[in-house]
């Protein structure tokens, strides 16, 4: 009665597990009124076929992102600090299971 | 984020195609790639869904309960198609609703097969056949389309074409199989939709003004006529193996090139589908639009019965 009915529904990402032990993959999006149909439309669209045994679907305006151009601040340390990788230790031959 | 110096983001954009890697949606894009993309992807989500009509228009007729559950499961993985491409276009910032208005709009396009009617049951084998072995020569190259969202959706959906040729090849075997009436009714098909599946693969190099620009984007990563050559040697030894001969008299195999050669396409045909003028074009975009409307009272309860559950007034 008050205000606007919204007619486009809003985006959903969709998230797949494939089989017990993996972890849930993303797999694309699509739009849906809430959450429950959003679930029920995942299930149609991406698993007719065997694709998976659980579903996560999440607002896209939820979720939270680092953007390319973040790469240094976000991901150049991991590569200066050698120092956290096995290979940097230089142990001998000799010493088994290491 | 944005305020990189675009000369610097265009060498990121362009070593990342270089070296054969994936553009991902929040990535600097040229414009012109943005849009090529939104127009490609969005022309590819059309034909998918405007491409449910013709072998929908099947279902309540099919001839046995099997055939009935294969077609449905088939137009369902079309619509699927669809929605995977519409959600990969959307990763570019268009919209879905906006894309359909367009469609309905005959603002954008969709592939030119879909405005011929089928007028038997064996229209759906060839459709299988033909068509949708057309469309995943097309396909199968744009697994490695450099924008990611795309090529995901492509790998997705060639799967499911697979099982989409064989259901048709095999209900083209089972009818030859049958009464010389069915097998007249084959021969039929395949004479009306063979000279149709060779313009899927778009206009003759010379005439494809984007192609350059596309393979240098690696979006398209071979000709138009590379892809119907590939197509025409693929088919040749099927339609031999389910007896039936391809409209062309011209088609013979060349030594010389190792491929075969083939009749000259009217290519006038294929320009005025494209313009509007097939057979099926105003009622197929009509269907559409009735679907759409038909289908607006739906979309708004469930938003509001959505808003009410959430405590917001509609």
């Amino acid at each position: 009665m008050s205000g606007e009915i919204k007619h486009e529904w809003p985006l959903f990402e969709v998230f797949v597990r494939a089989k017990r032990g993996l972890n849930h993959v993303h797999v694309g999006s699509l739009r849906a009124a809430d959450h429950e149909m959003a679930l029920h439309h995942a299930r149609d669209l991406y698993t007719r076929r065997n694709e998976g045994v659980s579903i996560w679907v999440v607002r896209s305006d939820d979720v939270v992102a680092s953007g390319p151009d973040d790469k240094d601040a976000f991901f150049a340390p991991s590569g200066d600090k050698v120092y956290r990788h096995p290979t940097h230790y230089a142990i001998p031959d000799s010493v088994p299971h290491i | 984020m944005s305020d990189r110096i675009p000369a610097e983001a265009e060498r990121v954009f362009t070593t990342t195609i270089e070296k054969d890697q994936r553009v991902e949606p929040r990535d600097w894009m040229p414009d012109g790639y943005r849009k090529t993309m939104i127009r490609q992807i969005a022309q590819h989500a059309h034909s998918e869904i405007i491409g449910m009509q013709p072998e929908g228009a099947w279902i309540t007729r099919a001839p046995s309960l099997r055939r009935k559950a294969i077609l449905l499961a088939k137009v369902q993985d079309e619509a699927g198609h669809g929605l995977y491409l519409y959600s990969a276009a959307e990763t570019l910032g268009a919209d879905r609703g906006d894309l359909t208005r367009r469609l309905i709009e005959g603002r954008q396009k969709y592939s030119s097969i879909f405005n011929y009617p089928t007028l038997t049951f064996a229209d759906v084998g060839v459709i299988g056949w033909l068509v949708d072995g057309a469309a995943i020569c097309n396909q199968v190259p744009l697994c490695r389309s450099s924008f990611g969202p795309y090529a995901r959706a492509m790998i997705r959906i060639c799967k499911e074409e697979s099982f989409h040729q064989r259901q048709g090849y095999e209900l083209l075997m089972t009818m030859m199989r049958g009464t010389e009436a069915q097998r007249e009714m084959v021969q039929d098909a395949v004479d009306r939709w063979w000279w149709p599946s060779l313009m899927m693969f778009g206009p003759p190099d010379a005439e494809s003004p984007n192609t350059a620009q596309s393979m240098a984007w690696k979006i398209k990563r071979h000709t138009n006529d590379e892809l119907r050559q590939r197509f025409v040697d693929m088919s040749v030894p099927q339609a031999e193996a389910l007896g039936v001969t391809l409209p062309d008299p011209d088609l013979r195999w060349n030594a010389d090139r190792g491929h075969h050669d083939f009749g000259e396409i009217d290519w006038t045909e294929l320009k005025r589908v494209i313009s509007g003028d097939g057979p099926m074009n105003a009622e197929r975009l009509a269907h559409r639009r009735r679907a759409d409307e038909d289908g607006a009272w739906v979309r708004e309860a469930a938003a509001a019965h959505a808003a009410k559950r959430q405590g917001v007034p509609a």
